[in-house]
């Protein structure tokens, strides 16, 4: 069976022509998303996750654009589809979920109205039958007395209630796949626990397969199957989320999971990755990670292949075998 | 709501009562009216008889309280120059004003909102380039210069435009309108457009900033996102977040529209009530100088009253009671 989403080589370029390459903020990163699996897309700011997840949804902003790879979507190449091709995928088969809850939701429309339009983008249904529906998504989703609700405006809602909303409206039409970039990272703790849970519920009673990028590796090893590291627009390992968690080969995964604060000694000063993310247009020669890794070599001035070694695969001449991480 | 409105309308009783302070002083420093009013050849009594005719022999508070009686009746005295109730010669001209100011501001919204919604859409087009280029000149040509080109060109050049008056009239609701005639159409033209030139450019350049403003939002991309027609963005998430600003600007500028349209009116002799304030000005003619500037402060209390209320129908995070 074909899986569900694949992406191969995608490169996506910020300014740059026809003959000026521009700053690639993703440079030739593949994965594969399989029906009903979970991919945790794991990185730092400025690692190239959110726009990953927005090339795939086609909503680069200007001057961003897809130079080149390819986006199989059910076994069909979305990258040569048109707009309106696209927009029809949007909303219907491939929803999203946005970062800042506060944000996504249009100020001056109602919920209702803003759920109505979702619906009726793409089923012709009626307005009650798709303020019907609306409603039953709310209520899904856990928000009480939706009908009431629906003609609320979104300043009436806390964040919380506006990110089930966000969901609840990505569920509209039971979507093949979900992307959802960083949903809890701007919530309360409390909250974020519940929303997570309550997205794994329904996701998986729908069989909805999820690209769930964050920088908290907690929330991966909780919710993913899969899991994917991106550092500086590259992929630097994958594989499932159990092998690559548990015994890390690259030194920047292993040193994400060094700094958890649950995995340091109390007392201790908490432990961390020396340096910054390179900006993208400074890049290193070579091995992205380099300036930051102690076990970096002359040999990393040349970029290393992502390696597969059984389910996984790494992009490290120098991998971490089998110790505690260092 | 109904606090809010009664609270709205307190602020505007006291705006009010503070105007009439201000004009009634500013109105009794400036010359002495019997200069003009009395025949330098009259006698003593004479002078005398007519000061006090107009109560102008009477200390200042109560020509003041006097002032505010007459107002409360609608009567600001008669017209020094023209021998008639000051209030009734503003009235007289307020229609052809109202009609000039509206359609002008008709034409202001039928262009500037299309094209700076385009301008801003695709701000990189050579097209929206010369679009913000002629906003530009619109905005910084100077009005009477404009209207004096639009004379030459449309009527003494081409012939196609009549220069001055309102042209023939049609009674409607009992008010005499020049739009209802063909004529009195081809005579409203060349003022309305000179008088639209400017406001055309501000809305279009407001409507433009509005668009790149509201364009990288969130909740632009999540309605992509959503799958919605990019026309059901523009025109309902675009425009309705942009209409804030947009509706404020209007409403101030209609007001400005009505007060200062002196200029255009001026050249175009169009019979309005700018003509009537500066003739008045000049001849020193108090009550109708009055007048005006309380029918202005009236005009611009009365418009901001129903732009907060087209607020809290555009934005509900300003209606203050909603329920949370």
């Amino acid at each position: 069976m074909t899986p569900l989403l694949e992406v191969s080589n995608l490169v996506t370029e910020f300014g740059g022509g026809k003959d000026r390459p521009g700053l690639r903020a993703v440079n030739g990163v593949s994965f594969t998303v399989e029906r009903g699996k979970v991919l945790g897309l794991v990185g730092e700011s400025g690692s190239g996750k959110s726009v990953t997840g927005f090339s795939i949804m086609r909503l680069l902003e200007k001057p961003g654009r897809i130079a080149g790879g390819q986006v199989l979507f059910d076994g069909e190449d979305i990258a040569g589809y048109s707009d309106d091709e696209m927009r029809q995928l949007r909303g219907r088969r491939i929803a999203m979920v946005f970062q800042d809850p506060m944000t996504t939701l249009n100020p001056v429309l109602t919920i209702g109205t803003q759920m109505i339009e979702a619906v009726q983008a793409h089923d012709p249904v009626s307005k009650d039958a798709a303020r019907q529906r609306a409603r039953d998504a709310l209520g899904l989703v856990g928000i009480p007395s939706p009908e009431e609700r629906l003609s609320a405006y979104p300043h009436q809602f806390s964040g919380g209630m506006r990110q089930r909303v966000a969901i609840a409206i990505a569920l509209l039409h039971k979507p093949d796949l979900i992307i959802a970039d960083e949903p809890t990272t701007a919530l309360d703790v409390t909250i974020q626990s519940q929303i997570i849970s309550e997205f794994q519920r329904l996701t998986e009673e729908a069989n909805t397969a999820v690209i769930w990028i964050t920088h908290d590796l907690a929330i991966v090893s909780r919710l993913a199957d899969e899991i994917a590291v991106m550092y500086a627009g590259r992929l630097v390992e994958t594989g499932p989320v159990g092998q690559v968690l548990t015994d890390p080969r690259h030194p920047y995964t292993a040193g994400l999971i060094a700094s958890v604060p649950s995995q340091n000694r109390r007392g201790e000063p908490l432990r961390q990755i020396r340096g910054m993310t390179p900006a993208i247009d400074r890049l290193p020669k070579g091995c992205s990670f380099r300036a930051r890794c102690d076990r970096a070599t002359n040999g990393c001035l040349r970029l290393p292949d992502l390696a597969p070694e059984g389910a996984r695969s790494f992009r490290c001449f120098h991998p971490v075998m089998n110790e505690s991480a260092s | 709501m109904v606090t809010s409105i009664i609270r709205r309308l307190m602020q505007a009783l006291f705006v009010i009562l503070a105007m009439t302070v201000i004009v009634f002083i500013g109105v009794s420093v400036i010359g002495n009216p019997v200069d003009i009013l009395i025949n330098p050849d009259a006698n003593q009594a004479e002078r005398a008889r007519v000061i006090a005719h107009y109560g102008l022999d009477q200390p200042l508070w109560k020509q003041y309280l006097l002032f505010l009686q007459g107002l409360l009746r609608g009567d600001f005295g008669d017209s020094f120059v023209y021998g008639r109730p000051a209030l009734g010669l503003i009235l007289e001209r307020l229609p052809a004003t109202l009609e000039l100011a509206i359609t002008a501001l008709v034409i202001a919204l039928v262009f500037g909102l299309p094209l700076g919604l385009y301008a801003g859409l695709y701000p990189g087009r050579i097209s929206s380039r010369i679009i913000m280029s002629g906003s530009v000149l619109g905005f910084s040509l100077p009005t009477f210069w404009v209207g004096l080109m639009l004379v030459m060109v449309f009527s003494v050049e081409l012939g196609w435009l009549p220069t001055n008056g309102r042209g023939p009239t049609l009674a409607l609701f009992g008010v005499e309108w020049s739009f209802l005639t063909w004529e009195g159409m081809r005579h409203l033209i060349l003022p309305a457009f000179n008088l639209a030139l400017f406001k055309t450019s501000l809305i279009l350049r407001l409507v433009r900033a509005g668009v790149q403003e509201v364009l990288p939002q969130d909740y632009v991309k999540f309605a992509r996102a959503k799958g919605l027609r990019e026309s059901r963005i523009i025109a309902v998430h675009v425009l309705k977040n942009l209409m804030i600003p947009v509706v404020t600007i209007i409403g101030l500028e209609f007001g400005s529209l009505i007060a200062f349209s002196v200029v255009t009116e001026s050249i175009f002799a169009w019979p309005g009530m700018g003509k009537l304030i500066i003739d008045s000005i000049n001849l020193l003619d108090r009550p109708v100088i009055v007048a005006y500037l309380m029918m202005m402060v009236l005009l611009f209390v009365v418009l901001n009253f129903i732009i907060d209320v087209c607020y809290t129908i555009l934005d509900p995070r300003i209606r203050l009671d909603a329920k949370a």
